[in-house]
């Protein structure tokens, strides 16, 4: 029942957030890019499997992922 | 349910409201300026906390941290953050550098710092280039890397060997707390930030010159994708950049 | 007030500690050698700040590190030195950092020679550093003087958050006569809250994050902030200048020196008025603000000004922007560390008032 919270707008796409993801559930969007004109990633968990790990939150450098709740 | 729900994971406080991040996709800075927001506001120390930022992309400070700030021309930060602290005993004051310039043009500033025992805390993004000019080869390039200046790669015929300030800092008798840390992985940061906790930490004890080397990421210098440049750091960087504390008086002395 | 007798360099420290500095960052060159060597010393005793720094480079940056608080701080230094600070100058102007600089000049160019010059009037006048900006310079010509212009340095530096520099000769520096050392500050405290770093602070005292950065990039920001600096420069020169006008009134050549050269000038005007020729003194004290105006209304109307400075003539660029053309400009001076004494610039007046026809009543005298 853990999610993450994405800041689509501060999101560069570096991926590197779904290379940590133990459950891969961070995917790029490849339809839309955000006002910076990069493409972002978004958070699809359809069967509650996120741990709230958050070393997806650790791990981007932006702090796109600017909350996780456990 | 959604009420049970606690927050493991949150924006540091020392951050402006609409911050902005000009750095590159994957840059290692914001990871550990983020750790460094992390840990001052877990010292509680960053209200009374003067940053020194230098020039490179450590430059840009002021953009997204909402603390006290005085920039420094190349290389010299560690002596404005002397002058800061001594007028300021009382406040926190660490620099921000990167590896260009903390161990390139402003090595002998960075040495003379560590040797007076100055009270400061000092954090190096070692990205083993000079990222802000378009990534040419700087002192702690390791051999064999490719860079906009080194084509064919780091060759110690013509450009020399890297500079592995972490080692040549611990030998400076008024240095407390030396330590090279990584940011390549959920584990490595985990470390990083625990040795930059430790570098404040000494700075609150009064023990004297406190330095974390961050080796991190810089994936458009390095003309890698973002992931890959973690891969390079983990695979390559370390094997020459030894991760490891090299000195720390914060327990002995505490 | 009683008279000590005092090295130059000696009496400066003490000017500046007098006026509060708490820190002082020096690294060693001749001829200021004594001011570090007497701060070493007597900061340290009261409990201020006294770092003897690795480079010239180190030292001034230090100096924006202490300015960046709002706190009182000096380096010294003396020319090829003073040019390793230049970046740093610079910066400090743009990010409006305070800080005094004491810069006393050997001969040059280069690593030069260690003897007297004023061959850096366009180094610490003209900027030295990059971009568009201005050091307000002070030029004592006498230790009681710049005693006195040390402290006000201080204070010219704090008001107008900008580097402040007092720039004095090798001679100035080495020589010692009898000095009035006022006990605490001449000036008063420039308050420093609004701008200085001093953490962000906590409950009601909190607020936001304050920056002094000298990198300004996007779209018109340093445009924009140069035009507002050089609004705060244009009060400088409206409120600041100084000068010394000696015997100017009735003179038909009026000599324009600055330093210790002007020391030495008035005793050949001195000499000069004994013979009956009617001879006056200019000395800018502040030779940024330049006293443009104040000159030229001085020379109206007179035979020709006389520039006589330790080098091969620097300041006589300003002097001749500032009459505009409306007096002929002569020059005497002497480089490479040579020094000038009053009978040579007596020899000089007489020369012009005799072969050039300056003079008015040369029948008489001559």
């Amino acid at each position: 029942m853990s999610e993450i919270k994405i800041d689509k707008e501060k999101c560069k796409s570096c991926m590197i957030c779904a290379s940590v993801c133990p459950k891969g559930l961070i995917k790029l969007n490849n339809e839309h890019v955000n006002h910076a004109g990069n493409k972002y990633v978004e958070f699809v968990d359809k069967n509650n499997e996120c741990l709230g790990c958050a070393l997806c939150a650790m791990s981007c450098p932006d702090m796109a992922i600017y909350e996780v709740l456990k | 349910m959604e009420q049970t729900l606690q927050q493991v994971f949150k924006r540091p406080e020392p951050y402006k409201k609409n911050y902005n991040y000009p750095f590159c996709a994957g840059c290692g800075h914001g990871v550990v300026l983020r750790l460094i927001a992390e840990v001052l506001e877990e010292l509680k120390i960053h209200t009374k906390t003067i940053a020194t930022a230098s020039v490179g992309c450590s430059i840009n400070l002021d953009k997204f941290y909402n603390l006290d700030i005085v920039g420094a021309d190349h290389g010299r930060a560690p002596c404005v953050a002397t002058g800061v602290k001594r007028s300021k005993p009382d406040k926190i004051v660490f620099t921000y550098q990167g590896d260009g310039d903390a161990a390139t043009i402003g090595f002998n500033e960075l040495m003379h710092t560590a040797l007076r025992g100055e009270n400061i805390t000092t954090i190096c993004v070692n990205n083993t280039n000079f990222g802000m000019t378009g990534g040419q080869a700087s002192a702690t390039s390791i051999l064999g890397q490719v860079t906009a200046t080194t084509k064919n790669g780091r060759d110690p015929k013509i450009s020399g060997y890297p500079a592995k300030i972490s080692e040549m800092i611990s030998n400076c008798d008024g240095a407390a707390f030396v330590a090279r840390v990584a940011i390549f992985s959920p584990q490595s940061i985990i470390k990083a930030k625990a040795a930059i906790k430790k570098a404040f930490e000494c700075q609150i004890k009064g023990l004297g010159f406190a330095f974390v080397e961050v080796i991190a990421a810089c994936p458009t210098g390095w003309k890698l994708k973002p992931v890959q440049a973690l891969e390079y750091i983990k695979n390559e960087v370390t094997k020459v950049h030894r991760l490891g504390i090299f000195k720390d008086f914060t327990e002995s002395m505490a | 007030m009683s008279k000590i007798l005092m090295k130059g360099n000696e009496a400066i420290a003490q000017a500046a500690i007098n006026a509060g500095c708490q820190c002082y960052f020096g690294y060693p060159i001749t001829p200021q050698n004594e001011i570090g060597e007497y701060m070493s010393s007597k900061m340290i005793e009261i409990g201020r700040t006294y770092i003897s720094a690795e480079s010239e480079l180190a030292a001034v940056n230090m100096l924006i590190g202490a300015g960046s608080t709002g706190t009182l701080a000096m380096t010294s230094s003396s020319s090829c030195a003073i040019a390793l600070m230049q970046e740093a100058i610079s910066s400090m102007a743009t990010a409006e950092i305070p800080g005094v600089i004491i810069s006393v000049m050997r001969a040059g160019p280069g690593l030069g020679d260690i003897t007297p010059s004023q061959a850096d009037y366009f180094q610490s006048v003209k900027g030295g550093g990059n971009g568009d900006y201005r050091t307000i310079v002070l030029a004592p010509s006498t230790i009681s003087e710049a005693v006195l212009l040390t402290q006000k340095s201080f204070y010219l530096a704090m008001k107008y958050r900008n580097p402040t520099m007092l720039l004095a000769d090798g001679i100035l520096g080495q020589m010692m006569e009898p000095v009035e050392m006022p006990e605490g500050n001449a000036f008063s405290t420039v308050n420093t809250d609004e701008w200085a770093l001093d953490g962000t602070g906590e409950g009601a005292q909190k607020r936001d994050g304050r920056s002094l950065m000298s990198l300004h990039m996007g779209d018109d920001i340093l445009e924009r902030l140069n035009h507002r600096i050089f609004k705060k420069y244009a009060q400088i020169e409206e409120k600041e200048v100084m000068y010394e006008n000696y015997l100017c009134d009735d003179a038909d050549i009026i000599i324009t020196a600055f330093g210790t050269v002007a020391r030495v000038a008035k005793s050949a005007v001195n000499a000069a008025r004994e013979k009956g020729i009617k001879v006056g003194l200019f000395r800018p004290i502040t030779l940024w603000p330049f006293p443009s105006k104040e000159l030229f209304a001085t020379a109206k109307n007179k035979k020709c000004v006389l520039d006589i400075e330790l080098n091969m003539g620097q300041m006589i660029q300003d002097v001749k922007i500032a009459l505009n053309g409306s007096v002929p400009v002569e020059f005497f001076g002497k480089t490479g560390g040579a020094i000038i004494n009053s009978s040579e610039i007596y020899n000089k007046i007489l020369e012009l008032s005799k072969e050039k026809q300056y003079g008015t009543n040369l029948a008489a005298s001559i």
